[in-house]
């Protein structure tokens, strides 16, 4: 089996892995990070969404050796202890969550909508943004509320909670 | 509201595990020298198994185990069961056809379960599964509703040769008949509930795990009520007696009824754990969960209101045919019947309500609840009524449900139901203020000068919530009783564990039912842990749907801490040296009247343990009390719903520019938990009125299974939602809860629907409200104006 080397949450690892194997089963199985999920198999829910050299794919619909060398990040890199990243922060302060499935990849999507478009975010853009995320719980409507407030807050601005 | 008890909006107690990516869902469950499952699934709707072949399969590298029908029959494993019996009108029971976990002899949907691999991985299960050489006959499949009992057809079960599963009826035929003589405008209508998948987030999954030291088994999977399982899995299919089987329900991802049902995968799981010597793990993925999954709705209804000159509605009939599928799901029966019928007088005074639902096998996957379960299917066909027969008679829509409006309680109606409370014209008059009505002529006017059609639609709906009393249910047919549990455990720190039968996936209880207990101890909601999903932790329960939680699950707790502080202030009694009567606790401490002699509730925590301040004959250590709660009657949500479209008649695409809820709880425990559960379920409504359809082809097969084909709502096919409350609390239960899971999904497509109507001019459209069928349905709405 061939060898993938690549770095994740900052460690280096590496792992023999069978050519086919995925990026999110190489992640939950042999990183045993968990945090990525599965949901549709076909790229179309993003619950596996990751940060590749930091930008959003879907791990799903990646093979783990197209990886070899790359820099990842899951949704287990982003918090340090209790320190939360900011729009983690602000998918608990705005109930952005409820079975916390598809959490993990809303919140990996969410941070590369602001890397790609910026602190202030409009309504609109965030809907529109999140069209390869699937969230059968909260209807959106607070997701949509706390990435506007968390794309502020990593912006050094505050959104209150309401 | 400051602090963390009742009405607080307090952040989740367990967003930090899933916001960080530790929470624990079946799938991050690993056991050592676990084997993985995979299912060879029928690619037929309908056919008889003549041989399946494993030989080569069995060779391929891997393998451990390939187990089939006669192995299932071999060990004596019960077939999956329904627990309703439902009577049709000739007194006759229910025709239940044999549900085998594995196909013993013939299939009878594409996605029914003929083989399982077991393998060291599940690519390797995979591989040899597809070498599995199945002869199977082909037979032709039923798959239309509408023509599955004409003489002629297939036969899905040999026990039903007319594919009928029931013809049951409730209420007083002679009566609406009588009404519809007196009438002086009957309204009728004809509908069709689309059927849908319930697409929970997280598929299902199960590890099975066998200790054979201990000659007992452990369940980990993906349930909404995992002492069900443990109680079907045990006295029905005979895995294992209870002691000696543990169901654990972990985190779950979503479930809307789909993961209430006992199905074919967890059991062979646990069996096969046994049977292989190895923990066995199976995952489903989003196709199998289209084909395999309980799907919801699916039901061809024709209506007729009956109306008095003065426009009051004087008798209803409703002629239902509901779709249960190949096999009878768990609670399939129930659902179209007494969680439907009885639901259909609405919040309106309707004196003679007459039933009749047929309900029909296909070979089609199993149709059972789905978020509202009944209720959302009556609510469609009630609004719609009301809104047709208000345009026919040329009535202000709100106006004509003002008119018929229930305003005293309780309420007797002709279909069972007894509703204690509500106050209907309040939450249509906030919900018009709230949502400007007033308004709506301008809006449609400047919408018309851009080419656009706009509309207005209403959805006043009741719900009937935490299902009970457990008598009442047992004489309608119902296998099990519908109470729920607690057991409240302090710890000698006054820390407080508590143990609940209800099962969270998403509800937010850790969080909901800490504040009731922390609010009532006068402890910090950090002291608090909520315990549930494991039935060696959790005695006995009967797990979380049909928004039961609340109501029946909160009310066992409040009963365990009534139990709690009358032990608690026998012991303060003995540390403050006072009589018991002149006890008082408030905000967690526990004084003696007309003195300043008190004492914190940690510290009486620590003194019943420690039990030195009296001896064992006046008293028993500890603190820790449990409480089973049976409601004396079912809760009575309500509200009304109000949307707002907009068309583009030259695309057919329908935008909801407009949506605003005006709900009544009962009590509120956490406002933002609340809003989010409607937010929620307004979002599947909106999905089951615009988009959502599982569609087969003749040939029974599903050609909506996967999200490439079922279309999901997604983030911009929703507006934000205007969301608000009334309320009346309800007087069964004592903390007045009502229960909010499932109003969103209940209101959601009538609102829809008549709004879309309300633009077209026409009544002419059918749920799901696609681009294509809006555009079609708008060229009539040209060609009727051109008139």
């Amino acid at each position: 089996m061939p060898k993938v080397s690549m770095t994740v949450n900052g460690k280096r690892v590496s792992g023999n892995v069978d050519a086919r194997t995925l990026l999110v089963d190489f992640l939950r199985n042999e990183q045993r990070l968990t945090g990525t999920h599965v949901g549709c198999d076909t790229s179309q829910c993003g619950a596996c969404v990751v940060h590749v050299d930091g930008k959003a794919i879907k791990s799903c619909t990646t093979l783990a050796l197209s990886c070899e060398g790359a820099n990842v990040t899951t949704i287990e890199g982003l918090a340090n202890g209790q320190d939360l990243h900011p729009m983690q922060a602000a998918f608990r302060a705005h109930h952005g969550l409820q079975c916390g499935f598809c959490t993990p990849g809303m919140i990996m999507a969410a941070i590369d909508m602001v890397n790609r478009l910026g602190f202030n975010l409009s309504e609109e853009t965030i809907r529109e943004n999140l069209d390869g995320n699937i969230c059968r719980c909260t209807g959106y409507h607070n997701i949509v509320k706390a990435i506007q407030a968390g794309a502020a807050a990593m912006g050094g601005l505050k959104v209150a909670a309401e | 509201m400051a602090g963390t008890g009742i009405g607080a909006r307090v952040e989740r107690k367990e967003d930090f595990r899933f916001i960080t990516g530790k929470g624990n869902y079946t799938d991050d469950i690993n056991r050592p020298g676990q084997a993985y499952a995979y299912f060879l699934r029928s690619p037929h709707a309908h056919a008889t198994i003549k041989k399946i072949d494993t030989k080569k399969a069995a060779a391929m590298p891997g393998v451990v185990a390939i187990l089939t029908g006669d192995d299932i029959e071999k060990d004596k494993v019960g077939g999956l069961i329904c627990g309703w019996m439902i009577h049709s009108k000739d007194g006759s029971p229910m025709k239940s056809g044999g549900h085998p976990a594995l196909a013993q002899g013939k299939v009878r949907y594409v996605g029914d379960h003929v083989a399982v691999v077991i393998a060291e991985s599940l690519a390797e299960a995979k591989d040899a599964a597809e070498a599995i050489n199945v002869d199977y006959e082909k037979l032709a499949p039923v798959v239309d509703l509408a023509t599955a009992t004409k003489k002629g057809s297939p036969v899905v079960h040999d026990v039903s040769p007319d594919n009928q599963v029931y013809d049951w009826h409730l209420g007083d035929k002679a009566a609406v008949d009588a009404a519809f003589k007196k009438a002086k405008h009957v309204t009728k209508i004809d509908l069709v509930n689309n059927r849908l998948v319930p697409n929970p987030m997280e598929p299902r999954a199960a590890v099975g795990d066998y200790n054979a030291g201990e000659d007992a088994f452990t369940l980990y999977t993906t349930s909404q009520n995992p002492h069900v399982a443990r109680l079907v899995l045990s006295a029905f299919i005979g895995i294992a007696p209870e002691h000696k089987l543990r169901v654990i329900a972990p985190d779950v991802g979503g479930g809307f009824g789909s993961k209430i049902f006992i199905y074919a995968e967890e059991t062979v799981c646990v069996w096969a754990a046994k049977k292989v010597g190895r923990p066995v793990k199976w995952v489903s993925d989003r196709t199998e969960a289209f084909l395999a999954d309980a799907h919801g709705r699916d039901h061809m209804t024709h209506a007729e209101m009956a109306i008095d000159e003065n426009g009051k509605i004087l008798g209803l009939h409703v002629k239902t045919r509901a779709n249960l599928g190949a096999y009878l799901s768990t609670f399939a029966s129930s659902v179209p019947t007494y969680l439907y019928v009885p639901l259909l007088s609405g919040q309106y005074n309707i004196p003679a309500i007459y039933g009749e639902v047929e309900a029909v096998y296909t070979n089609t996957a199993p149709v059972d609840a789905y978020r509202g379960a009944g209720r959302p299917e009556a609510t469609f066909v009630i609004e719609r009524l009301m809104e047709v027969a208000a345009r026919e008679l040329g009535m202000d829509p709100a106006a004509f449900r003002r008119k018929n409006f229930i305003k005293s309680f309780p309420h007797q109606t002709p279909v069972i139901m007894c509703y204690d409370t509500g106050d209907y014209d309040a939450s249509l008059k906030k919900a018009m203020e709230t949502h400007d009505v007033k308004g709506f002529a301008r809006r449609k006017r400047e919408s018309a000068k851009v080419g656009k059609l706009r509309g207005l639609g209403y959805s006043a709906y009741i719900e009937a919530c935490g299902i009970a009393p457990s008598a009442a249910v047992g004489s309608l047919g119902a296998g099990v009783g519908l109470w729920e549990s607690a057991e409240v455990r302090v710890n000698p720190v006054g820390t407080v564990e508590v143990l609940t039968g209800s099962h969270s996936h998403g509800q937010g209880h850790e969080t909901t039912f800490a504040q009731l207990v922390a609010g009532r101890l006068g402890i910090p909601i950090e002291n608090v842990s909520i315990v549930h999903g494991d039935t060696d932790k959790v005695q006995m329960g009967m797990g979380t749907y049909g928004s039961r939680s609340g109501a029946v699950g909160m009310s066992a707790i409040v009963k365990a801490l009534d139990k709690i502080e009358a032990k608690a202030k026998k012991v303060a009694s003995f540390v403050l040296e006072a009589s018991e009567a002149d006890i008082d606790f408030k905000d967690g401490q526990f004084s003696v009247k007309g003195t300043d002699k008190s004492v914190d509730f940690a510290s009486v925590a620590l003194q019943a343990y420690i039990a030195h301040k009296f001896t064992g004959e006046q008293l028993e250590p500890g603190l820790k009390e449990g409480a089973f709660y049976d409601p004396t009657n079912f809760t009575f949500p309500s509200g009304v719903h109000i949307a707002e479209v907009e068309i583009d008649p030259e695309t057919g695409t329908t935008e909801i520019v407009k949506w605003t809820a005006v709900d009544d709880f009962g009590v509120i425990i956490n406002p933002m938990i609340v809003e989010g559960q409607v937010h929620g379920g307004i979002a599947q409504g909106i999905g089951q009125a615009l988009m959502e359809g599982a569609v087969y082809d003749k040939n029974g097969q599903l050609l909506t299974a996967s999200y490439m084909d079922y279309q999901m709502p997604r983030a911009g096919d929703l507006p934000s939602f205007t969301v608000g409350h009334t309320t009346t609390p309800c007087p069964s239960n004592p903390l007045g809860i009502k229960g909010c899971g499932e109003a969103g999904a209940i209101a959601a497509p009538a609102a829809v629907i008549n709004a879309i109507t309300d633009a077209l001019g026409h009544e002419g459209i059918a749920m799901p409200a696609t681009p294509q069928a809006v555009w079609k349905a708008t060229q009539a709405s040209l060609a009727k104006a051109a008139e």
